[in-house]
């Protein structure tokens, strides 16, 4: 037992910068204490990691930087309960917990040639982010980037900066949505998948990837099947209540799945199988 | 050949002694019309006449434990900033679960596949598995609700056992079935056993074809449970459900937990703690969704997971030893074999009326 590092024991890290993304949603950029945990830390787009402030509990987060920009590991988090109450109250310097990295990832390398569509809702940009930037790092081996993303209001949009640039991109199409009219949004107006099905995006050589609430997931798995997407060229990552993020704490399996290890990631080929308990 | 002992009634207390001298020895004792596994004390009322109400799981998979405690410290040289120090402890006495049933005996193994034979070992799990040793009393009679045959054990079932016992006439017949049980079994209390192996057999195959069948294993290639996905039926089962999760906390392969912080002033642990997939927070979700909100959809997933989902990973074994806790105690009489049966005997009802 000695030499095997106890799965449950987090490694030790400091928050090294806070982005306010919305009045509910904040950034955490975080380094390990330990630099030479810090130097072989790896992971793959898509990977979670457990989260602790100790003495509250922990709760999982996507790693929403890209594995190609490893100066720093980023966490976005929306105070919703208890353990994300308390990472709001996080200052810079501040210690927090963090196991990493837990789950699988984005099919990346089988996407390679492929034209590639997001739709993200709200805080589910996060893990389209971390595959967004991959991608622009490694943007040869992609074809063209449609980005579907839509929040209640323009105020609730997460990573402006990001979402900026993207604009700027010759070769991305970033598409903005928002629930209802808003003072001064001149972008389109409707729910993520309504804006889905205006757009229609072609099926052609093209892999979707979505992630947003569960209601959303729902209605735009729906839309690229009548798109005519193919169940295997959808892709969706998952978010359930998790506690040991290893697969044996049972509360977020789907079926024999478990979202915390088999997923988050999964294509609706795969989720066909399996109960409805999205 | 297994090694084999033999040990008269009468020296079974001296045995006890010898094995609480070097272990943490547990044994049924009878509390209050009760049974559970307690620490071994010749006061206490041993009992091995029935099952214990509750399975032994919590000597090797705690009910609640550490994980690991930590410690806020103000660092001395800049007192703006606070470390954190993290320490686990996995050292476990050596120890013995003595009088368990086969069934007890193949739930630890059920939940060997998930937390010990995997990538991602639970080392709390492991430590205290290796230190174990597990002595078996195989079953004179079936107690009501056992139907340990029909999900691949039996009554004298060696498997996940160190040492089975069979109580005979006037003694008890031990067989070991690995190195930690023959090393208990070099003790001068005990007589030679081979003559005894006839009068054991006779004893073990008499309980074999009294324990209750409700359903029968399944014919290769056919779908365990055809039926599973249609939710009137899980409405009908599950109506009934308090939600009171009796079923899993007296199972002795169901091993699902949640993970909590406590903290006092600068100290505090997290700890770990049995939970339930009956109760409705269990996936309730910060947001307030929760993916399964109805009864029928959480008993439809802990018998899915037992009958469907667990062996769909580990080679058809059946996630349930057939111990019958749960239908001996469940508030509202929900017995998991009459669904798994009822499953089972509407495919055959409705194969037929295709014909």
């Amino acid at each position: 037992m000695t030499n095997i590092k106890n799965p449950y024991l987090p490694d030790i890290a400091t928050v090294t910068r806070i982005i306010d993304e919305t009045p509910t949603i904040k950034s955490y950029q975080v380094i390990f204490n330990d630099q030479e945990t810090m130097k072989n830390f790896s992971f793959q787009p898509g990977q979670v990691g457990q989260l602790s402030v100790f003495g509250v509990g922990e709760a999982t987060f996507v790693i929403n930087s890209p594995p190609t920009r490893m100066e720093y590991l980023q966490f976005s988090v929306m105070k919703v309960g208890e353990v994300t109450k308390a990472i709001h109250e996080l200052s810079v310097g501040d210690q927090i917990g963090v196991r990493a990295p837990l789950g699988n990832w984005f099919p990346y390398e089988e996407m390679k040639g492929k034209k590639i569509l997001f739709i993200g809702g709200g805080i589910g940009l996060a893990p389209l982010r971390t595959l967004i930037l991959y991608m622009l790092d490694n943007r040869p081996d992609y074809g063209d980037i449609t980005i579907i993303y839509g929040a209640r209001t323009p105020i609730d949009l997460c990573y402006k900066d990001d979402l900026k640039e993207w604009e700027s991109h010759s070769d991305v199409e970033l598409i903005l949505t928002v629930d209802t009219e808003f003072p001064g949004w001149d972008k389109r107006v409707g729910f993520v998948p309504t804006v889905l099905n205006e757009v229609a995006p072609s099926p052609e050589n093209t892999i979707a990837i979505t992630c947003g609430p569960p209601i959303m997931i729902k209605y735009v798995l729906q839309g690229l099947a009548r798109l005519n997407f193919k169940d295997d060229r959808i892709i969706t990552t998952l978010e359930k209540r998790m506690k040991c993020g290893i697969g044996l704490c049972g509360r977020c399996n789907i079926g024999s799945m478990y979202v915390c290890k088999d997923g988050p990631v999964f294509s609706l080929a795969q989720l066909r199988e399996y109960p409805s308990e999205i | 050949m297994a090694t084999t002992a033999y040990l008269p009634k009468e020296k079974m207390k001296d045995w006890l002694k010898v094995l609480s001298e070097k272990h943490q020895l547990f044994v049924p004792c009878l509390e209050d019309d009760v049974v559970l596994f307690q620490l071994f004390n010749p006061e206490k009322n041993l009992c091995f006449d029935r099952p214990a109400n509750s399975s032994p799981k919590t000597i090797i998979f705690s009910q609640c434990e550490q994980l690991f405690s930590f410690n806020f410290k103000k660092e001395p040289d800049n007192p703006q900033k606070t470390s954190i120090e993290l320490k686990e402890n996995l050292e476990y006495p050596p120890t013995i679960i003595f009088g368990a049933r086969p069934c007890d005996a193949k739930g630890f193994m059920i939940i060997d596949s998930v937390y010990i034979e995997t990538d991602i070992a639970d080392p709390y799990y492991r430590g205290r598995r290796e230190k174990t040793t597990i002595i078996t009393l195989s079953c004179p009679v079936p107690y009501v609700g056992c139907f340990c045959t029909s999900v691949g054990g039996g009554p004298a079932d060696k498997a996940g056992s160190d040492i089975l016992m069979t109580e005979l006439e006037k003694g008890y017949f031990l067989e070991a079935s690995t190195e930690k049980g023959e090393a208990l079994l070099r003790e001068p209390l005990f007589e030679d056993g081979s003559s005894y192996i006839d009068e054991a057999e006779n004893i073990r195959k008499a309980c074999y074809t009294m324990v209750e069948k409700p359903f029968s294993d399944d014919e290769p290639g056919k779908k365990p449970l055809p039926r599973f996905h249609e939710d009137t039926f899980w409405e009908q089962e599950g109506n009934r459900c308090i939600s009171c999760g009796a079923c899993t906390y007296l199972c002795p392969t169901c091993y699902c937990f949640n993970i909590t912080d406590e903290q006092t002033a600068n100290t505090g642990e997290r700890i770990r703690t049995w939970d339930a997939c009956m109760f409705h927070h269990f996936t309730l979700e910060a947001s307030g969704h929760n993916p399964r909100p109805a009864k029928y959809g959480r008993l439809k997933n802990r018998v899915g997971h037992k009958f469907l989902y667990y062996p769909e990973k580990y080679n058809g074994v059946i996630a349930c030893s057939g111990c019958g806790r749960c239908i001996r105690y469940c508030p509202v009489s929900i017995s998991i074999s009459n669904v798994v049966a009822s499953l089972k005997d509407n495919m055959r009802e409705s194969v037929d009326d295709k014909h």
